[in-house]
């Protein structure tokens, strides 16, 4: 059992926004309680159509998207998406997205009703949308107004889901922090472009995009290590999560707990293989909990 | 349902300048597996290429619980597969999306397959032999007679079959979509357009003439859709297509869709 930010795991591996639907695409493959919890895809007060296709192009171990948040808004999610969660026996957490700060704590509030719902990640980082997203969670300033108006909405755990495209994680993470999170999350996808040298466009349909997998490993771990400096609040460590060692990776760099993303597309089994493979990390290594391992990157 | 299996490789010959047919074993994709539907292939275990590649089901063999594909070599996902060899374990993920729907009513079922479209129409073809009483008609059309797949199988099951290609190296010269028209205006009548279903994958340019002609005429069209894909099984929202009720995911709403469905 593990605590994290007062929402108790099976595990540390968790599956990330986005990449995992809202549980139920999944579950033909694995009994879905031998996660550590799911995350949901981003939910937002209204419908949102998403962005036009193409929506992703894979690049060197990774990929960039651009799906625009596409969900059927907050009302739907609670008639359709929920009852399936609340038949798990793992935390349902769920990952909210909005254009504005009202939105965000509007959403944080009703979700506050349902049972089911054991934390809110909020995603202040997503890059693949015109307002809110990644707007408010690139600058100090507004994370603090999003986070706090959360904060004020919910009694609920809080996770900030930060994003990449700063020059320096450890102000929002400090910001997140000192606004009422419960942890943070990161990392979200990184701003990238790919081009058609014959057709000389974007292969993404709104030009760029986010990109995740492998490829943004090393900024996540990076940026993980920074950010478990700056904050005393636990940290998710999120970014091309492959193997047990890319999991233990993340611990070493601070991180208390992960989640795994673009993985999922690739293996179904991946996060429960991840974690036999830090158990099996663990055995060889005569280590009696992962928790030793959370910070342990010497310096 | 569908499961992820490592499939026996049990065979994989050239079939053509760059397109192969691969054997698998499963049981279980053979048991579930209905024509239209495609599985998601890893060709490498590591991360290059990260992404699964999705190849439509091109038999289906129940009885010796194995299934087929059919794939032209484009880029380093499909030249992996293609070095694939015999014995060796292949990742499958499968069988996915909405395959094609068939409805009693149909007397008459015309399948197009333009260029490697032509994969999904076989199931078609033997299923719609299985379930009987209809008349079937198979267009196929390609660049040249070399790129021209599956005739002798398309000519064992349909009462017809007409090839096109695009020089006239064999059979007419010219658009599978022309020989659609031809077939619409000389052989099925008028009067039979209500029980007729047009069944059609190819690259998108000749879908949309084909949903054209169907539309024109009222007749009933099912178009097997394209998308770049990641997850494959609907979680990941990366193979939108617009239809008329918005966003749909091809690998899972499709890859089989109204041709009225679509917004072209
Ligand atoms: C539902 C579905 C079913 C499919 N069924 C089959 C099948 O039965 N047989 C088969 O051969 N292919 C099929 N495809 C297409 C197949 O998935 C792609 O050809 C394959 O992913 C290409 O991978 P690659 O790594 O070899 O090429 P990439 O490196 O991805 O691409 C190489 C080049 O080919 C082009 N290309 C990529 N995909 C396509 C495409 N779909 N059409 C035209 N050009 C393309 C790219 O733009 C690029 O220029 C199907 C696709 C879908 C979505
Ligand atoms: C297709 C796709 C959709 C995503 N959608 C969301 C989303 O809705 N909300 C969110 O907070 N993050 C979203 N993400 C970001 C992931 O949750 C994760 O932060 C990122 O992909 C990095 O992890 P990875 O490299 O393991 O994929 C998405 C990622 C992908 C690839
Ligand atoms: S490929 Fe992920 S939803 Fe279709």
């Amino acid at each position: 059992m593990v605590e994290l930010a007062g929402i108790k795991l099976n595990n540390p591996v968790l599956v990330a926004s986005g990449t995992f639907g809202y549980g139920k695409e999944y579950a033909d493959f694995f009994d879905l309680n031998k996660l550590g919890g799911i995350i949901t895809k981003s939910v937002t007060l209204m419908a949102k159509e998403g962005n036009p296709p193409p929506r992703i192009v894979e690049t060197p171990s990774g990929m960039i998207n651009s799906i625009g948040l596409q969900n059927e808004g907050l009302e739907a999610f609670l008639k359709t998406a929920l009852p399936f969660l609340a038949k798990l026996e793992i935390p349902a957490i769920v990952n909210i997205a909005g254009d504005t700060v009202d939105e965000y704590a509007e959403l944080a509030k009703q979700l506050s009703k349902e049972k089911t719902v054991k934390g809110i990640e909020v995603n202040i980082s997503c890059p693949n949308v015109k307002k809110g997203g990644m707007a408010f969670g690139i600058d100090p300033a507004t994370t603090k107004e999003v986070i706090g108006a959360v904060r004020k909405a919910t009694t609920l755990p809080v996770i900030a889901k930060l994003s990449p495209n700063v020059t320096d994680i450890t102000l929002t993470a400090k910001a997140a922090e000192s606004s009422g999170a419960n942890a943070i999350s990161l990392i979200n996808t990184v701003v990238a472009m790919a081009i058609d040298i014959e057709t000389r466009r974007s292969r993404i349909g709104r030009k760029t995009g986010g990109l995740s997998g492998p490829a943004i490993r090393p900024i996540a771990v990076r940026m993980v290590h920074e950010a478990s400096r700056a904050v005393k609040i636990p940290i998710i460590g999120i970014g091309g999560i492959v193997t047990g060692s890319d999991a233990i990776e993340f611990f070493l760099a601070g991180a208390s707990a992960v989640e795994v993303g673009t993985a999922n597309f690739v293996d179904t089994a991946a996060p429960l293989r991840i974690l036999a493979e830090i158990n099996a990390y663990l055995a060889k290594h005569e280590i009696s909990d992962y928790d030793e391992l959370i910070g342990a990157f010497k310096e | 349902m569908a499961t992820q299996e490592q499939c026996q490789v049990l065979d994989q010959t050239q079939v053509g300048p760059r397109y192969f047919k691969l054997t698998l074993k499963s049981l279980y994709i053979s048991t579930n597996a209905e024509p239209g539907q495609f599985v998601n292939v890893r060709v490498d275990s590591g991360t290059e290429p990260l992404l699964r590649r999705p190849i439509s089901l091109h038999k289906i063999n129940r009885e010796d619980q194995t299934f087929e594909l059919l794939y032209e070599v484009l880029g380093q996902g499909t030249e992996l597969l293609s070095k694939v060899i015999i014995g060796s374990k292949l990742d499958v993920l499968g069988p996915l999306g909405s395959g094609f729907k068939f409805d009693p009513e149909k007397k008459i079922a015309i399948l197009v397959g333009g260029g490697m479209g032509v994969a999904p129409l076989l199931p078609l073809a033997q299923q719609l032999k299985t379930l009987g009483g209809r008349a079937v008609y198979a267009l196929a059309g390609a660049r040249d007679k070399s790129c021209l797949l599956c005739e002798t199988d398309f000519a064992e099951l349909a009462n017809e079959k007409v090839v096109a290609t695009d020089d006239g190296s064999h059979g007419r010269r010219g658009y599978v979509s022309d020989l659609l028209l031809d077939l619409l205006n000389n052989t099925v009548e008028a009067r039979h357009y209500p029980q007729t279903t047009i069944y059609a994958c190819g690259p998108k340019g000749m879908l949309k003439a084909v949903a054209e002609i169907a539309l024109q005429r009222q007749i009933d069209c099912q178009v097997s859709l394209e998308e770049k894909m990641a997850c494959g099984v609907g979680a990941c929202l990366g193979c939108a297509v617009m239809t008329t009720g918005g966003y749909k995911t091809v690998c899972k709403d499709g890859p089989v869709f109204n041709a009225r469905e679509i917004s072209w």
